[in-house]
């Protein structure tokens, strides 16, 4: 119904009305009246109902009209409306054509005027932010152009250790000999939003910034801290990490420029060699030469013959010093000045860093003896450990030894590092053949020797006996450092705080794949597959999907950085903000990425025939469980939950999230909310516990199956 | 008797000279031109002194050394280790493994004597 004819109708409606009410009003009056007086009133009526008539249809017009005013009133309203939500909506260019009572029409120019204002704003801004945009694009490709330009590798990480930027260098340098597992999707390992940590070990990532947050601390704006590593392809790679922080000096990301200084170390190396050689050949034919001549002139009376064999050694030697020290001049030109990169450390912090390693790598057990708390070393931490772990790895194996006991002391000018041990000392023949293999073993450690490692320290090393106590002992004399400060404890930044609800509406005891031989297996012999996702929420079935899935295997106490993986997943929906916060992955990180169906095979090919250990593993299975019907991939191996085996071990305490029992056993926290960080993090935490349950008496899978669901129980009714 | 001393060796050049001052010196004198000659040596001849240089190939002077005191029956016999190495780090070494003295080439010939002679309890 059109407008008009509504307004007519209402108009007519309201004339009836209006009839009505006084039609009724009159007849009841009339009804009242005696016939005189309605004979009187019809005479007086009849006689003048002209004039009736003509008042009558003037009162109608004008309420009429009156009527038709605000009516009109009311519809240009109702177009203002309309238009006004057009500009606002849809189209800005759009302008009230005025029309209607002059309310409207004001009100129209004022609305124009509103909008013309709003174009030019909109115009004005939206022009700068091109010019903005275009001046970061072009200086985002001069920073690209120098990047790659850069014959160093530069990756740039927030400080979870997620990969922020990365050049191609980089790229080259850890894509040596990519997996399978990332190169079928054409991806390396190098990428945005991976985790550094499967790159370089993490130990030393966290060692590195803990020196940057002790130098920020005590006021030096221009931090770095370097240090040299091998590279997954075996390349001897120097690292500089220079950190990201603000004003408040608390760190939130880290640069890191990296040299392959193989080749670099190899010509050093000789270097050393030549330098070394020149040192101890003049040295030795001087000494020739002095003897020859001090025998001359100390025994005058000594015969020709004599006399003529001293004048030719003198000769001999003479020339031969001459001739080494040309030779030697010639050479040296083409050796570049190059330094081993010694970082001073504190003697204590060495010790419990090999006793990890010993307890981690080797399963030997190592004690120690007090350490002096002044005592500071000058040392490439990672090399002296691989040199240490390796002698520990032969002696374990050849002399059957378990346990040692450390014992760092000051001698002098040098550290004396003793490794003691009952039993046989290393035979020198048997040393002199270890000291010159690599340091190698299963794809660990350096390509150095236990020589090169020595040399580089200006150290020295041998294998005794002492005669009183009848111990054995390998002894490395290290130069000692000059004192510095005690190194405060670093807090790092508080990563946001584990927000996953602890809730089992998976079960996690039951699962088919447990067999009684595995069962019985002790816990310090299984391998493990430690993992980790994140989502884009909570509520698996309420549509939250995994973003990530980060996994490293954990076979005889040793988590395996080689054996790992981490995928970034395309969840094919849109992620919240609130959990963009938590994991950092931004919806851009996640195009292009493979989806859940292409990466749980992979995950399960990995996971395969191992035990799934994960912390609020519930939670993580879960979703992996939602995803069967979608995927046919069932996992069906026994579950570990260090949530609930922490709940175990300390029954009494009640937060058992990650963050907090991480801290609880000494587990550096660093790395956390990425999914392999997590699960580094987890596995760690988790070799932690197995002693811990030891203690109470728990070793196998089953009693370790066991005691967490017992624990679940307790935590239900509490 | 005169004492005996072994000079173990692998350079002509300062054998020759070492022999001269030790038999002028009135000593007894062995030549060995390396470390597995060396302990043959030192059983036959029963040294009261060796002179040892560290720097030899197959067998070093810190390994010969270290034979030598692993048999009780050569607890007694001075060693004094001549060495083109001149760190402090490995005389520390060498004086660990047992030697009695260690001394740094290029040496004084007088001063040689003088330690060979007073380990030798400064008799001829």
């Amino acid at each position: 119904m059109s407008l008009k004819v509504k307004f007519v109708l209402s108009v007519a409606g309201l004339f009836t009305f209006i009839v009505y009410i006084i039609g009724t009003c009159l007849l009841i009056i009339w009804y009242n009246l005696d016939s005189a007086e309605q004979a009187l009133i019809s005479r007086i009526l009849i006689e003048r109902i002209g004039i009736i008539a003509i008042f009558t249809f003037f009162l109608l017009v004008g309420i009429g009209s009156a009527l038709e005013r605000l009516f009109s009133i009311y519809v240009h309203a109702t177009r203002l409306h309309e238009e006004t939500r057009l500009i606002l909506n849809a189209n800005p260019d759009h302008r009230i054509i005025p029309a209607g009572p002059s309310e409207t029409q004001q009100l129209a120019h004022i609305i124009n005027a509103f909008a013309d204002r709003h174009q030019d704003l909109k115009i004005d801004v939206e022009t700068r932010i091109r010019s903005a945009r275009a001046d970061l694009e072009e200086e985002k490709d001069i920073l690209a152009a120098l990047m790659s330009e850069l014959t160093q590798g530069v990756l740039v990480c927030n400080i979870e250790g997620q990969i922020l930027l990365y050049n191609n260098r980089a790229r080259q340098l850890f894509n040596y000999s990519t997996d399978k597992l990332t190169t079928s999707r054409g991806g390396g390992l190098v990428g945005l939003g991976r985790s550094i940590f499967a790159l370089i070990e993490r130990t030393i990532i966290v060692h590195a910034l803990e020196h940057l947050h002790y130098t920020l601390r005590q006021g030096n704006g221009s931090a770095v801290s370097h240090f040299v590593t091998t590279a997954k392809g075996g390349q001897l790679i120097r690292v500089s990490m220079t950190p990201v922080h603000h004003k408040h000096k608390e760190i939130t990301g880290f640069v890191l420029t990296i040299d392959d200084i193989t080749h670099r170390y190899e010509v050093n190396n000789r270097k050393d060699i030549l330098l070394q050689s020149i040192v101890e050949h003049t040295r030795s034919s001087l000494a020739n030469i002095r003897a020859a001549i001090e025998t001359i002139l100390e025994y005058p009376d000594m015969g020709r013959d004599h006399l003529n064999l001293f004048t030719k050694i003198i000769r001999e030697e003479s020339i031969a010093l001459s001739t080494q020290l040309d030779r030697t001049l010639r050479e040296t030109g083409e050796y570049l000045e190059s330094q081993w990169p010694l970082e001073n450390m504190h003697g204590s912090d060495l010790i419990s860093a090999l006793q990890r390693q010993f307890t981690n790598k080797l399963n030997v057990q190592a004690h120690a003896e007090p350490v002096d708390t002044t005592l500071w070393i000058k040392i490439d931490s990672y090399s002296i450990v691989q040199a240490m772990t390796y002698i520990m790895r032969r002696l374990r194996d050849q002399y059957d030894v378990r346990e040692v006991t450390f014992d760092l002391q000051r001698s002098g000018r040098f550290a004396r590092l003793d490794m003691i041990w009952y039993g046989s000392p290393i035979k020198a023949e048997v040393l002199h053949a270890w000291e010159t293999q690599a340091l190698v073993t299963n794809g660990e450690g350096t390509p150095l020797t236990l020589k090169d490692v020595a040399e580089r320290h200006k150290g020295e090393f041998w294998c005794h006996t002492d005669k009183q106590t009848n111990q054995a002992y390998f002894r490395l004399l290290l130069p000692i450092a000059l004192p510095e400060p005690q190194l405060e404890l670093t807090i790092m930044p508080q990563v946001t705080p584990e927000s996953r609800p602890e809730y089992y509406d998976f079960d996690l005891f039951n699962q088919p794949g447990q067999k009684p031989e595995l069962d019985q297996c002790l816990l310090t012999e299984l391998t493990y597959t430690v993992f980790d996702t994140e989502t884009t929420g909570l509520n698996p079935s309420e549509g939250d999907e995994i973003i990530a899935i980060g996994a490293i295997r954990l076979v005889n106490g040793r988590l395996l950085r080689h054996e790992s993986m981490e995928q970034l997943i395309d969840p094919q929906r849109s992620i919240s903000s609130q959990s963009v916060n938590i994991h950092g992955i931004s919806p851009e990180m996640l195009q292009g990425q493979p989806t859940i169906e292409q990466v749980l095979p992979i995950f399960y090919q990995f996971a395969e025939d191992t035990v799934l250990v994960a912390h609020n593993a519930a939670f993580d299975m879960r979703f992996l469980q939602l995803k069967e019907t979608q995927t046919g991939i069932k996992f069906i191996q026994p579950v570990l939950d260090t949530l609930l085996l922490s709940a175990v071990v300390h029954p009494s305490l009640a937060d058992h999230s990650l963050e907090t029992i991480a801290q609880r056993l000494g587990v550096n926290i660093i790395g956390r909310h990425t999914a392999l960080g997590d699960a580094i993090v987890t596995g760690e935490v988790f070799l932690k516990l197995i002693p811990l349950l030891a203690e109470q008496g728990i070793f196998t899978l089953k009693d370790a199956r066991e005691a967490a669901q017992q624990s679940y129980y307790a935590m239900l009714q509490y | 008797m005169a004492k005996r001393v072994l000079i173990v060796d692998d350079e002509p050049n300062i054998v020759t000279s070492l022999e001269f001052l030790m038999q002028r010196s009135g000593y007894e004198v062995r030549i060995a031109r390396n470390g597995e000659e060396a302990l043959e040596q030192v059983s036959a001849f029963q040294p009261d002194l060796i002179l040892l240089d560290v720097m030899m190939p197959l067998l070093s002077g810190y390994e010969v050394c270290q034979k030598i005191r692993e048999n009780s029956a050569w607890q007694d016999v001075q060693i004094v280790m001549l060495t083109a190495k001149g760190r402090e780090i490995e005389a520390t070494k060498g004086l660990a493994l047992g030697a009695n003295a260690y001394i740094t080439k290029p040496f004084s010939t007088k001063e040689l004597l003088a330690k060979v002679h007073e380990l030798l309890g400064g008799t001829v």
